[in-house]
């Protein structure tokens, strides 16, 4: 099976085809996955060799000239190098992209903190109107690209690949969907997080809830699962609590409670397999599970 | 049609300080000669694929830029008068959004050049090969890195339509040596040429020259006192 990079690039490649107002723009990372399609399309696939900023201000120009750009490296240097040209270049500019990133938190276990981008999905969540997609699966990706660049007139994605994936696809769906009921909780499982959440919650009576779109967040959904245990799990592959805030949002106004698991602020200062720091943050299986019974205790 | 000799009282009109003469003001000369008589822009094809763009990435101080902008009928002369104020559409840093004619916001300094590269692309991908990019910076702006990333780049992947127009008044404080700033964008690839801010006739001719791009047209005027 090819993994989220690869089936980003073939999609992407494909789209450079059909659409010729797309156009693809790189930092070098993947530069070697675009070759073919720099050669059909010189002047819509453009290497700006390693300069981020550049990177992302071309995408807000060609924006500007009537173009759908799709603006393409490794997470840090996407979203936190480039910041500013994110929030001005694109948002203050009212220019829109396809933001795609690979790495995600912790798929450079063995890089180390340089190649680490926990933060980036609550980064982007200082802007306005960014849609962000986390797709679990490579299978899910041409279509989350697709509809990324379809909605463009309306406004700019952020798509996190990674490196980590769920067993199986799932169809994709702009909201919350629900993978098994169940009632002493609701457990809300993004992207990648699916296949180890089913895994702690096994025997548990809950309801798993499985998403890709993270912004906007489907509230309304959440609402409606929540409504009768009132108990609420997020299990996110970034930074713990990033979606806290549009969950208690929507929950604002009636007794609930509220888990928020994910990656923490700790400097690992480790390398190793992405597995062995999804265990150290209590993101395997077996962390999920110490969390969410812990926290439904007993009486429930 | 409106005159050179008459930005000083729409000038007035923003800074409500009688002495801003055009020499108060880098940028003025350049802004007129672009509007007056290189730009193919008008307030009749805001939005037409094909115009000429101009990109003021050095959005401080936009006095100028917004005196030319009446003159040229972009912006009613109206509008002057409450700049920077709460219902104003007359920032003290130009937004695209809210101005007829401008296009890009800025203010951030090391945006229009990196933006003006990804523009010159575009275009040049949509076919449109008659339009020019012109992105006018200042000599302390270009101390911002993301400048540099642009420059090498677009010289050594040569963009015909990119032109930039650096106004030097001398205001970094660590300067550009001895070759001055048209030294950094040479040794790129670029075309380069310096003449004076506030000779229009020399202006003129820099600017509308069509010698390929990426061209820099560094206009030196009197340093910052």
């Amino acid at each position: 099976m090819s993994d989220m990079r690869t089936v980003f690039a073939s999609a992407a490649s494909s789209l450079l085809d059909e659409d010729p107002l797309a156009a693809v723009v790189l930092a070098e990372i993947s530069a070697d996955l675009f070759a073919k399609a720099a050669a059909r399309h010189p002047e819509r696939v453009l290497n700006v060799g390693i300069r981020e900023q550049l990177m992302v201000s071309v995408g807000g120009g060609l924006a500007l000239a009537g173009l759908r750009p799709i603006v393409h490296t490794y997470a840090p240097f996407l979203v936190e190098r480039a910041f500013e040209q994110v929030k001005l270049d694109l948002g203050h500019q009212g220019a829109r992209a396809v933001l795609v990133s690979i790495g995600a938190s912790y798929d450079a276990a063995r890089g180390g903190r340089t190649h680490q981008a926990p933060e980036d999905v609550a980064l982007l969540d200082t802007l306005p109107g960014f849609t962000v997609q986390v797709p679990g699966h490579p299978d899910e990706v041409p279509g989350l690209l697709r509809g990324a660049v379809g909605v463009l007139d309306s406004g700019s994605t952020y798509l996190r690949l990674s490196t980590e994936s769920n067993r199986s696809a799932l169809p994709l769906w702009p909201g919350l969907q629900v993978v098994r009921p169940g009632r002493r909780a609701v457990v809300i499982a993004v992207g990648p997080m699916l296949s180890p959440v089913l895994d702690a919650v096994s025997d548990l009576d809950v309801t798993v809830a499985y998403t890709t779109t993270v912004r906007p967040f489907d509230g309304e959904g959440l609402r409606a699962l929540a409504s009768a245990s009132g108990t609420v799990v997020l299990v996110e592959p970034y930074l713990a609590g990033t979606s806290s805030f549009p969950a208690s949002a929507a929950l604002a106004g009636r007794a609930h409670r509220l888990l928020s698991l994910g990656v923490d602020r700790t400097e690992l200062r480790r390398y190793g397999t992405p597995a062995y720091h999804a265990a150290l943050y209590g993101l395997d299986a077996t962390g999920i599970r110490r969390s969410v019974t812990d926290f439904l205790g007993s009486s429930s | 049609m409106r005159m050179y000799a008459e930005l000083p009282r729409l000038m007035t009109m923003m800074t409500g300080d009688e002495k801003h003469g055009p020499s108060a003001t880098s940028t003025l000369d350049v802004l007129w000669v672009l509007y007056d008589q290189v730009l193919r822009v008008s307030p009749d094809r805001l939005d037409d694929p094909g115009r000429d763009r101009f990109l003021l990435s050095k959005g401080h101080g936009p006095a100028a830029y917004y005196a030319v902008l009446a003159a040229k009928g972009f912006i009613p002369e109206s509008w002057l008068a409450g700049f920077g104020s709460a219902g104003s559409r007359l920032g003290y840093h130009p937004d695209r959004n809210l101005v007829p004619g401008v296009e890009i916001a800025s203010g951030s300094l090391g945006h229009g050049l990196p933006l003006g590269v990804g523009l010159a692309h575009g275009l040049i991908a949509r076919g449109l090969l008659s339009p020019r990019v012109f992105v006018l910076v200042g000599d302390a702006e270009l101390d911002e890195g993301s400048n540099n990333e642009a420059i090498v780049y677009a010289g050594a992947v040569g963009l015909p339509n990119l032109v930039v127009i650096a106004v030097d008044n001398q205001s970094s404080s660590y300067g550009w040596g001895a070759g001055g700033i048209e030294a950094h964008f040479a040794v790129s690839g670029w075309s380069v040429t310096r003449v004076s801010g506030r000779d229009h006739a020399a202006l003129a001719s820099a600017l509308g020259s069509s010698v390929e791009g990426p061209r820099l047209v560094v206009a030196a005027v009197e340093g910052k006192s």
